[in-house]
């Protein structure tokens, strides 16, 4: 039996209350807050970051596939998954597969996944969903937008939500679009889209859906519908026969849209309080609908332990500057140093080593150890017995760490000064220099405690690439 | 160790350019400057120079220096380790004249770091990763060595406050010292006020703690202890090398528990091995005056208690008590070290030597600004200089001792 196993979600530290973006363009006024990826964040470390809260006890090496969905891939030529699956360190001979240019992505590569695991052709699927679209500045989207991710793990052993049934309905129907090369959504008439699109479609759909499984809108315990509008969508679930207890908060004034992210993270948050037995239903929203009705099991209890969308909302920090965002987005021009090149070549010999942030145990004298100089990460010599090649591997970013010691850098800060530097030395052993993140400088001191956050490492030279930083453990 | 330096080469003649931000002068313009002081100083002629060492960490081959002197054929060997260089170009100009291999030869530093348009040491000038993944393996040198800092203040119990104060004491007396030489950067005084209350620039570190990018060239004529002395005869006394060590980190702070941040190895490696050669036992009473790599006022701080002149831990004190002061008991940066006399990084071991070779000869006033009280320390006789290139978790330590004939 195919299903959902674990579930995970991710949402940035950095809130911008949407005052503060009003304050910038002269007007007032501005309802709740939108989550903004940090200047280091984009889909690749949003899907990591959902992925690890997701495999949280899961051995990373038993996953098949990783079907990431996403509008914004960082990579129009590369695969982006591949990144995602190396960074959370899966083996070579996974299926990974971008899903993308549809809002329904997401919903896509969930039951992509279902489909594959059900056929019998993988045992376990991740499933990553991301999203950070940009609206035009000075616009409603600018505002209405959000930035996030959510993660499933699709298999067939420990069931935790099943699949009961879903519903398509495909329409070219393009109330946004965005074409290569456009860096802003692009948006027809508005009551186009909502009088003869969001207003019509998914009520059929869901009746679709329900009549197929002979159910009514009382079977189903939360209604997790895509809404870029909270009053279209209160709208639509009365018109489906929900009431408004039934319909799952679609994080709007916390997080924002999150566009093809925003449907699953809502299914995230339903399933935090889902019982054994308990319907939720799916319903996703772009170019024609999806719906899907899923039950939760008796194992849903056992993953109650993931950050989700609660713990993720719980964590946060205001990013109150307007021209911080812009930067970030890279929307301003940015005086550059010139920065280094990425070596595709190097990154690619040190795969295992690099992205998955791997060191080595020393098997002479059991020594744990990281090695990250100018040129390599690769060790050779044992930095306590001096052995040669004598290792097996040994990863280090799913351990957590103390700070040993730190600076908070404003010289050298970059994009968002000061930049931390941390000194952490890990649970179990081992030592490194680390960026550190999603931190208020007054918290840090001696002894802070800390996880392993992967995040962009921008280097200027028409590549990005990625690495691991660290991050206050706040539980 | 197989043998030692000690008393078998001497120093004859010794330039320093000014240091600063030379918008007036290039890289040659420097090294011409500095080489023929030296020569000058020494009494003898370019053509009398056998072999020489270039210190540089921006240009590249021998002929950055035979360029600029238009030597003629000469062996030159350019060297280049971070911050030591100087101090390693003049190590091995000194083996070669001990092994009798050559009589007189020249050891130069310098570099030129302010034509790179950028404050800092500008990139490309050190060496830099090339991989992506590493890219931020270390960062820039100011939060490096502030989390020595914030270490040592922890570890010891320190307020931010008296570690602030401590520190910034270190660059209010380098700017003391700095402000009576003719040649140095800075030469301005500074309130403790000033400094305390500075901006960061790597917390805790502020302005006043970190020293400045220098454009310098520094020279030595490097000889037997004979033809020093007949090239000397009626003038100042040659400078005789007491002690030349190196010591290389493996580069492992960052990654091994074992290193506590507070702390250099390497410096304690390299200066129990000069003590050795130079046959000193007790370094707090033994060595008159030192200049120690200052990149930031907690490096120098640290220096103190890994080069034995302070406790392990005691070093505010000594500090508070004005005992590194230049009237104090163990004067260090009587120029105004790397904070005030400034960093041209491949020229700062040699300049260091000079303001030895000045003081031993009892003619460091003549580098004197005007209106000032003397700089010269009374009776010195043993010297040190030390040199941290790189990190405080890794990185290549010089420690050399110089002195009078006999001391």
């Amino acid at each position: 039996m195919a299903g959902i196993v674990s579930y995970g979600a991710y949402i940035p530290y950095y809130r911008m209350p949407r005052s503060v973006i009003n304050v910038a363009w002269g007007r007032g006024g501005g309802r709740g807050e939108r989550a903004v990826a940090g200047y280091d964040e984009d889909s690749i470390s949003m899907s990591v970051s959902a992925g690890i809260d997701c495999l949280k006890g899961t051995d990373p090496k038993t996953v098949d596939a990783v079907y990431m969905a996403t509008t914004t891939p960082p990579y129009l030529e590369r695969q982006n998954s591949n990144i995602v699956a190396t960074a959370l360190d899966f083996r070579r001979d996974v299926r990974n597969t971008d899903f993308g240019n549809s809002l329904r992505a997401g919903v896509n590569a969930l039951q992509a996944a279902v489909e594959a695991v059900a056929a019998g052709s993988l045992n376990k699927v991740l499933v990553t969903v991301a999203d950070m679209r940009l609206g035009a500045p000075a616009g409603e989207h600018e505002q209405s937008f959000g930035d996030g991710a959510a993660a499933f793990l699709v298999g067939n052993e420990g069931v935790a939500v099943e699949i009961e049934g879903s519903y398509t309905y495909s329409d070219d129907l393009s109330d946004y679009w965005r074409r290569d090369g456009d860096t802003f959504i692009s948006q027809w008439e508005d009551r186009f889209g909502r009088d003869e699109g969001y207003n019509k479609i998914p009520v059929e759909v869901v009746k679709g859906v329900l009549g197929k499984l002979n159910l009514t809108p009382k079977d189903i315990t939360k209604a997790c519908i895509f809404g870029a509008n909270a009053r279209a969508q209160a709208g639509i679930a009365r018109a489906m026969g929900f009431t408004p207890e039934q319909v799952q908060d679609p994080l709007l004034d916390s997080v924002g849209n999150t566009g093809t992210a925003l449907a699953l993270m809502l299914l995230v948050a339903a399933l935090e309080d889902a019982t054994p037995g308990e319907r939720s239903l799916l319903v996703s929203w772009g170019n024609g609908c999806d719906a899907v009705v899923l039950k939760a099991t008796g194992e849903i209890e056992k993953i109650k332990d993931r950050r989700a969308i609660k713990r993720h909302l719980a964590v946060k920090g205001t990013l109150d500057n307007y021209g911080k965002y812009m930067q970030w987005r890279g929307l301003v021009p940015t005086p550059s140093r010139g920065g280094m090149r990425v070596s595709m070549s190097a990154e690619w010999r040190e795969r295992q080593l690099g992205l998955p942030l791997y060191g080595v145990k020393c098997l002479n004298c059991g020594t744990v150890q990281l090695y990250m100089s100018g040129s390599s990460m690769r060790a050779h010599i044992c930095l306590e017995c001096q052995a040669k090649d004598n290792f097996e591997p040994y990863r280090f970013a799913d351990k957590t760490g103390k700070t040993v010691s730190f600076s908070h850098d404003f010289l050298g800060g970059g994009i968002n000064p000061p930049m931390t530097r941390a000194v952490i030395d890990f649970e179990g052993g081992g030592r490194g220099l680390f960026d550190m993140v999603d931190r208020d400088p007054e918290e840090c001191k001696v002894g802070l405690p800390v996880e392993m956050t992967f995040r962009k490492v921008p280097l200027g030279v028409g590549s990005s690439s990625y690495f691991w930083k660290c991050k206050p453990v706040r539980e | 160790m197989a043998g030692s330096i000690r008393d078998r080469v001497a120093v004859a003649g010794m330039g320093c350019t000014r240091f600063g931000e030379r918008w007036d002068a290039g890289a040659h313009d420097l090294i011409v400057e500095a080489a023929y002081e030296a020569l000058e100083d020494a009494g003898i002629e370019i053509t009398d120079i056998q072999a020489a060492w270039m210190g540089t960490a921006t240009m590249s081959t021998g002929m950055s220096l035979s360029e600029p002197l238009r030597l003629q054929y000469i062996p030159v060997t350019r060297i280049e380790n971070a911050c030591a260089t100087a101090s390693d170009a003049f190590r091995n100009a000194c083996y070669a004249v001990a092994a009798g291999i050559y009589d007189i030869v020249l050891a130069v530093g310098a570099d030129k770091y302010k034509d790179g348009g950028l404050s800092g040491l500008t990139d490309g000038s050190m060496p830099g990763p090339g991989h992506a993944m590493t890219a931020g393996a270390t960062g820039p040198p100011p939060a490096q060595f502030a989390m020595l800092a914030t270490t040592y203040f922890d570890h010891y119990g320190l307020s931010f406050e008296e570690g602030k104060h401590m520190i910034g004491r270190v660059s209010w007396k380098s700017h003391l010292n700095g402000q009576r030489h003719k040649k140095a950067h800075f030469q301005r005084e500074v309130s403790m006020d000033a400094i305390l209350n500075a901006p960061m620039i790597a917390w805790p570190l502020g302005l006043y703690d970190c020293c400045g990018v220098s454009d310098g060239a520094a020279a030595a004529v490097i000889t037997t202890p004979e033809i020093a002395k007949r090239l000397r005869k009626g003038k100042e006394p040659p400078m005789f090398v007491k002690a030349l060590q190196i010591a290389m980190a493996p580069n492992d702070g960052n990654f091994n528990t074992k290193f506590d941040y507070m702390h250099v190895e390497a410096t304690v490696r390299a200066g129990e091995r000069a003590y050795e050669e130079a046959g000193i036992t007790n370094p707090r009473e033994q060595i008159s005056m030192a200049e120690v790599h200052d990149c930031f006022s907690i490096t120098e701080a640290v220096t103190m208690e890994d080069l034995k002149f302070s406790e392990r831990g005691k070093v505010l004190r000594d500090i508070e008590d004005g005992f590194f002061d230049l009237d104090g008991g163990l004067p260090v940066q009587p120029d105004g070290g790397l904070k005030c006399f400034g960093h041209p990084i491949g020229a700062s071991g040699i300049r260091m030597l000079y303001e030895m070779y000045n003081q031993l000869q009892g003619r460091a006033d003549r580098m004197l600004n005007p209106g000032q009280p003397s700089r010269q320390i009374k009776d010195p006789k043993l010297g040190l200089t030390h040199n941290l290139g790189g990190g405080p978790a890794g990185c290549a330590i010089f420690v050399g001792i110089v002195g009078l004939e006999g001391a």
